[in-house]
């Protein structure tokens, strides 16, 4: 029997109608639509045959959007206004992009709403915008080759993208008019298109060299579920850094002088460009610099020269490779696989630096400029349901742990890291205060113990907690995170069953190193993080000690003597000079001092209260008539 | 007779209708066509026309044409998953068989 999905109205679809889904590789410098034609997975190309679409946007005064090649013929002659690798800031907040932004020449305004955006002579745009023009152009691409409406999609993003950034990738689809069925991580994506998810178990490497970034990731298929081990990688780091070593080679051996125009620079990256990629089918190939007032330069660039260029860059991405390896606890002989993706993987020197540092010959049959989006297609196509009765289990994972801010500014972690999607925990706290009425949830991620090092996701409020002695109120923290990545956070208090809750929308954002940073620092910080949570509990002990104790002398002086109150006072001064320092034998033993001290004066509130309780309202009457 | 959800369906319904942020609840019906005469229709509600029967279950609202209802009443709607396939399935008394997907049916 068949699942049936709700539809709009009127458009529920005639049985055995197939759904259109497209997978789309939204990327850095290009980006790629793919879709299953004839039974197989295919990237859709344009009416000029060009499978890539580069990552470009320009806006014009009178209104017109170029999206591509167009656009990034124009980036020389109108930076301003043309913008390029605008993934980069999805999810960012202005101080982030801002920082980010700085080698590059846009023009930054922080709008209503904190989302920072770019001024061009077509009025400001956001990064989502930005990006939803990438995408609606994909979208009608596949329109066009279906002849019919397409608006489902699976778009990849990277393993370390964090709720912000998957989120602002979700809005820019929905700009799109496209239905995100699921955000796959780009690593699993272009695992899946080697089919390694019908494998049982595995560990794979997936080296992805861009034109422009560097990712590593170590993944685990276990139980038909992709989880991400570790991942690394330079953001600053590709092929176009092979394109410019090689152009400085020519600049200086034709004695091209540094100060040489834009033209001339521009060829030379060109030409540095087209002999890199003759030298992956030939030994060697003629470069020529024509030069004004010098003259032509010739010589040979064989294959020997080239591996002296770009070595040192290749190395570098050697580096990341051993730390992921690293964090992800695996050896180098237990990686079952290493897939390739990005152009620059097409270069014979990278892959046998690879085969040579892996001990294997990497997987290197799919375009790797067109795997990850053949991976999202495949999957499309699962979630669309147009492949019944074929197991194909396939889950993401949670990047970095989920959790929220407790007294004293420390993480529970209620989802943590590598939990696979969609899932939901959900963990029972109180109130801290005697008729505290409301709390304010603060949701973090990453995987440190203190919230000041992690990423801070949202706040809400949760209101109307009826007064109850601290500790009494049961309030259920429950988080969601759906399909795809996102996240929603939900506070109810259990006897009165009032709730609030949130969804986790960009706030503000760090650098993808910042990210990858963050989960090396929890393994590196592991111990300190565990001394900085235990001075903090026993901080937070102290501090409810000092509170309830304030509170009981207010509230029944009487019941002590003067040396008594005083000494109740010494022992509460001397916590709270102790609970001030970084000694937690010391913090706590001033706790267990207040605590004898107050002992007997604890003994004959129980006591009096009791008396109270026994005899009911006439003490009360009586006390306040005496 | 009347038409239900499943616990389970009727809090999909919910947030599915939560997210979308309008509708007055799920409309179901019949209509003919596919290989075995009839296909079910599942949307959501915009609106309620006055001749609708509306089921009220679990809190949401089932939204039914008369015409539909003859062969729709005592289903149970569920929803489930198989793998990474998940909807809503139908369990239909009137049903006498239906084609190999289930997609369409016979009374």
């Amino acid at each position: 029997m068949a699942l049936l999905q709700i539809s709009e109205p009127g458009q529920t679809p005639a049985p055995h109608e197939r759904r259109l889904a497209v997978g789309i590789d939204l990327g850095t410098t290009n980006s790629l639509v793919a879709s299953m034609r004839h039974g197989a997975p295919e990237t859709l190309p344009d009416e000029q045959g060009h499978h890539l679409l580069p990552s470009v946007v320009r806006y014009q005064a009178s209104g017109n959007v170029t999206v591509g090649a167009d656009a990034l013929a124009a980036a020389h002659d109108d930076p301003l206004n043309t913008i390029a690798s605008v993934k980069r800031f999805m999810g960012r907040g202005i101080e982030d992009v801002k920082r980010l932004g700085k080698s590059m020449p846009y023009r930054f305004a922080a709008g209503d709403s904190n989302v920072p955006r770019i001024e061009t002579v077509g009025g400001a745009v956001s990064a989502v915008e930005v990006s939803a023009e990438i995408l609606r152009v994909l979208k009608h691409r596949a329109e066009a080759t279906f002849a019919g409406e397409v608006r489902d999609a699976v778009i990849t993003v990277p393993a370390y993208f964090d709720e912000a950034q998957r989120q602002a990738t979700k809005d820019a689809a929905r700009i799109a008019g496209l239905n995100v069925m699921r955000l796959l991580s780009e690593p699993t994506a272009a695992a899946v298109a080697y089919g390694l998810d019908q494998s049982p178990e595995g560990v794979y490497a997936i080296y992805d060299l861009g034109g422009g970034t560097f990712d590593i990731s170590i993944l685990r298929l276990h139980k038909g579920v992709f989880e991400v081990l570790a991942t690394g990688g330079n953001s600053a780091l590709g092929g176009d850094d092979m394109d410019h070593a090689i152009a400085e080679w020519m600049m200086r051996e034709a004695r091209v002088p540094d100060d040489a125009d834009h033209k001339t620079l521009r060829r030379l990256l060109r030409d540095a460009r087209a002999a890199k990629e003759a030298l992956s089918a030939n030994d060697g190939v003629r470069v020529v610099v024509d030069l004004p007032n010098q003259g032509a330069w010739e010589a040979t660039l064989d294959r020997m020269q080239l591996h002296a260029l770009i070595d040192p860059l290749i190395e570098q991405t050697i580096a990341p490779c051993r730390r992921a390896l690293r964090d992800a606890g695996v050896r180098r002989e237990q990686v079952d696989g290493v897939v390739l993706v990005g152009g620059a993987t097409r270069i014979p020197r990278v892959r046998d630096k690879i085969a040579e540092f892996f001990g294997r010959e990497p997987l290197s049959d799919i375009d790797p400029d067109k795997v990850v989006a053949i991976g999202a297609a495949i999957q499309a196509d699962v979630l669309a349901g147009n492949r019944r009765g074929e197991e194909m289990l396939l889950l993401d994972v949670i990047p970095l742990s989920l959790g929220i801010e407790i007294m004293g500014g420390m993480v529970e972690k209620i989802i943590p890291r590598n939990t696979t999607i969609p899932a939901a925990k959900a963990q029972d706290f109180t109130t801290y205060k005697d008729g505290q009425t409301a709390l304010l949830a603060h949701v973090v991620q990453g995987e440190r113990e203190m919230v000041s090092d992690c990423r801070s996701l949202a706040r809400f409020e949760l209101r109307g907690i009826p007064p109850m002695a601290a500790g009494a109120a049961r309030i259920r923290v429950s988080f969601q995170v759906d399909a795809d990545g996102l996240l929603n956070v939900s506070a109810r208090e259990q006897t009165t069953g009032v709730e609030s809750q949130v969804t986790v929308k960009p706030s503000y954002g760090l650098t993808d190193q910042e990210i990858e940073q963050m989960l090396r620092d929890s393994f590196t910080h592991a111990h300190e993080d565990e001394a900085a949570r235990s001075l903090r509990e026993v901080q937070v002990d102290a501090d409810r000690l000092i509170e309830a104790v304030q509170g009981a002398v207010a509230a029944d002086a009487r019941l002590l003597d003067e040396k008594e109150r005083a000494e109740i006072e010494v022992a509460t001064n001397a916590l709270r000079v102790a609970r001030n320092g970084t000694d937690v034998q010391g913090i706590r033993q001033a706790i267990s001092v207040l605590e004898v001290a107050t002992r007997e004066f604890a003994q004959r509130r129980m006591d009096a209260s009791v008396r109270k309780a026994l005899s009911g309202h006439r003490v009360d009457e009586f006390d306040t008539s005496a | 007779m009347a038409v239900t959800l499943t616990a389970n369906a009727a809090e999909r319904v919910r947030a599915s209708l939560a997210k979308r942020g309008r509708g007055e609840g799920l409309r179901l019906g019949v209509r003919n066509s596919g290989c075995s005469g009839k296909a079910y229709v599942v949307e959501y509600a915009d609106r309620i026309e006055p001749e609708d029967q509306v089921y009220e279950s679990h809190g949401v609202k089932l939204i039914v044409d008369p015409k539909s209802l003859v062969f729709l009443d005592g289903t149970e709607l569920d929803y489930t998953r198989e793998g990474l396939n998940e909807g809503f399935k139908f369990s239909n008394p009137n049903v006498k068989n239906s084609c190999g997907c289930g997609e369409s049916f016979n009374v």
